[in-house]
């Protein structure tokens, strides 16, 4: 009986075995294996040195990680309160629906609708016109970046939420509340501390792609935004430096990892989200 | 469960129908089999109206398959597994095909319109006595101004760029080489040059327009100066020739001081397999009539002296598209530079990029 179980339980490993190793395991060694050569193809830790050395990259990096931290900062805002709302509605599944609606459009198309709402002759500043601040520069500014890096991530931060709301049980606000907690005690000692395992995976889901963006950058950033991602394309796409571009790519790996260790669950009792 | 298989059924029976029809449609229009020509080409590059000309003149099937960079090109026809007849490279990237072993030498004795072409655009550095390459269009890199707001005549050069009356309205396009060239040649140098502290000169004039700088962006150039979103930009003069197509307030200057020439190119990749349509289309293309018609739908600057000449006057008269020989004497062709010094060039233009 045991080792038919176990058997069938590695039976069951094999696809997803295979899947990692193929597409896991496999992509990141390469890129570890890559990034110690140099643009002649010899074996050298010089990329990890010129990285390390270079103000420019160290600079790069800041500005990845701050602008990262921005958009999850914004995303958290607007998104926590939002799934806790939804999460009170009748029809949520439909409301729910909607918010998740966007992420099937393609991130390039709605890049470009950005780009003719904020342009010069666009709508917001035809709104701006109208009530008589005149058109002002919403293009390719730090703001409109962020802006709209926060609208593209906002769905990926509400569903955990969404869903950590909806596995904590009514029992528990029931006794809160009975024992004498205010609304704004109940939210903060009760209801957001059982909610932070969705906050967390809300975080993760937003900030590591955050940091790599390189599309939006230049599209609604006009390159005035520069981060790794920006240096990683025209590493692999420019100069075929493919040693640097992927020494980048470790680098934003371990800076992944980290963020993962961070946002971990330290002690997993209680409902993991889902 | 049984909804869920009917998807599955009805999906595989609809993808089922598409391949077999597809398949059809190839086959009735001839793009299978030995009778056709497969081109790589950029995106809307050739008018299409002349491969079915080509086809119905010879015979042969013109499959195109498009590319976004030479770059990307370059790395697909390295990798193998195509079967490109021929490819349209720009000069330095011949080079580079050329060295790495990818390109078949041109039979001269089957091409029958090689008088045809400027010679000012042959037997340049990039493949001496065009052995590999026959030229397909030529252009520049230049200013393009909106009249709305910049008078004619007062943006004709590199340096007027730099002025502070220019803040916030210069929209550049993200190339390293171009726009460190731009810098180069506004200092009077090489735009081939290499020594690092002549890089590190033209990084530095850079950052001092970066205050003038709005914007640098690739190919959405076109849509924002169509609509007027900046009165300057810096770009290639074929997207110009768009821009200028689509706003009549948009005009076109390349600085007699110098810029760069660039030639795109006919070349034969050693992956080919269709001899006799490779060179039925070459000589097709350098046919006066279909050149001429080719540059009239492109909008790009033909190499090919004959079919200059049966282009309107208006086209063959516009300077801006066809400089005079005083600017084209002054023009640079990029040189192939090894990968080291492209990396130079991208380290200097990437650190301009941080600094605004």
């Amino acid at each position: 009986m045991m080792t038919l179980t176990k058997r069938k339980t590695w039976f069951y490993f094999i696809p997803y075995g295979l899947w990692l190793a193929l597409f896991v395991i496999a992509p990141l060694a390469l890129i570890f294996y890559q990034s110690f050569f140099s643009l002649d193809h010899h074996f050298t830790f010089s990329n990890y040195t010129t990285y390390f050395q270079s103000l420019t990259y160290l600079k790069m990096t800041l500005n990845s990680v701050w602008y990262a931290l921005l958009i999850t900062v914004f995303t958290g805002l607007i998104s926590y309160p939002t799934a806790y709302f939804l999460h009170g509605l009748k029809h949520r599944q439909f409301w729910l629906l909607l918010v998740i609606l966007p992420t099937w459009i393609n991130i390039l198309l709605k890049a470009y609708a950005f780009i003719g709402i904020f342009s010069q002759a666009g709508l917001a500043n035809q709104f701006l016109s109208f009530i008589g601040i005149g058109p002002q520069q919403i293009l390719f500014t730090n703001a409109s970046f962020i802006f709209v890096a926060t609208y593209i991530q906002i769905p990926f931060m509400i569903l955990p939420i969404y869903n950590a709301l909806d596995d904590l049980s009514p029992a528990f606000i029931n006794a809160s509340q009975d024992l004498g907690a205010s609304g704004w005690q109940t939210f903060r000692r009760v209801i957001f501390p059982l909610t932070l395992p969705g906050v967390k995976a809300g975080v993760q889901a937003v900030f590591i792609p955050s940091l790599s963006l390189f599309m939006l950058t230049r599209l609604i950033g006009g390159n005035k935004v520069i981060t790794l991602g920006t240096a990683i394309e025209e590493h692999f796409l420019t100069t075929m430096n493919w040693g640097m571009g992927s020494t980048i790519g470790v680098v934003l790996i371990v800076a992944m990892v980290i963020v993962m260790l961070l946002t971990g669950d330290q002690k997993p009792k209680g409902g993991t989200p889902r | 469960m049984k909804r869920l298989m009917t998807l599955i059924v009805g999906l595989l029976a609809i993808c089922g129908l598409l391949g077999y029809s597809s398949q059809q449609l190839e086959r009735s229009s001839g793009s299978t089999g030995s009778h056709v020509l497969n081109l790589y080409n950029w995106g809307d590059y050739i008018d299409p109206k002349l491969l079915t000309k080509f086809q119905k003149e010879t015979g042969y099937h013109v499959n195109v398959e498009t590319f976004d960079s030479n770059e990307a090109m370059y790395t697909k026809i390295k990798q193998g597994g195509t079967h490109y007849d021929l490819a349209i490279p720009s000069e330095y990237m011949v080079a580079k095909m050329k060295r790495a072993h990818l390109l078949q030498p041109l039979d001269k004795s089957r091409l029958t319109g090689w008088n045809n072409y400027d010679p000012r655009f042959l037997n340049e550095s990039f493949d001496p006595g065009n052995r590999y390459s026959m030229p397909y269009f030529w252009g520049t890199l230049g200013i393009i101004y909106n009249d709305k707001t910049i008078k004619p005549g007062t943006v004709d050069h590199w340096n007027d760029l730099w002025s502070s009356k220019y803040r916030d309205q210069i929209m550049l396009i993200d190339s390293a080489r171009d726009i460190m060239g731009m810098a180069l040649v506004s200092q009077h140098e090489s735009m081939n040059a290499t020594n690092p502290t002549v890089l590190r000169n033209a990084e530095n004039k850079l950052n001092a327009l970066a205050p003038n700088v709005k914007a640098v962006v690739a190919d959405e150039i076109k849509m924002y100066m169509s609509q007027d979103e900046a009165p300057l930009a810096v770009d290639w003069s074929g997207e110009a020739a768009e821009m200028l197509a689509n706003n009549h307030h948009l005009h076109y200057v390349v600085p007699s001081e110098g810029s760069n020439l660039w030639i795109d190119n006919l070349v034969i990749p050693k992956t080919a397999q269709h001899e006799n349509a490779i060179y039925a289309f070459l000589n097709f293309m350098s046919d006066p009539k279909n050149a001429a018609q080719n540059a009239e739908y492109i909008g790009y600057a033909t190499p090919n002296r004959q079919a200059k000449a049966l282009l309107p006057k208006s086209v063959r008269n516009d300077r801006q598209f066809y400089p005079d020989n005083t600017t084209l004497d002054h023009l640079q062709i990029y040189k192939d530079l090894s990968p080291a010094k492209v990396q130079l060039y991208n380290d200097r233009y990437l650190e301009f990029k941080m600094h605004h």
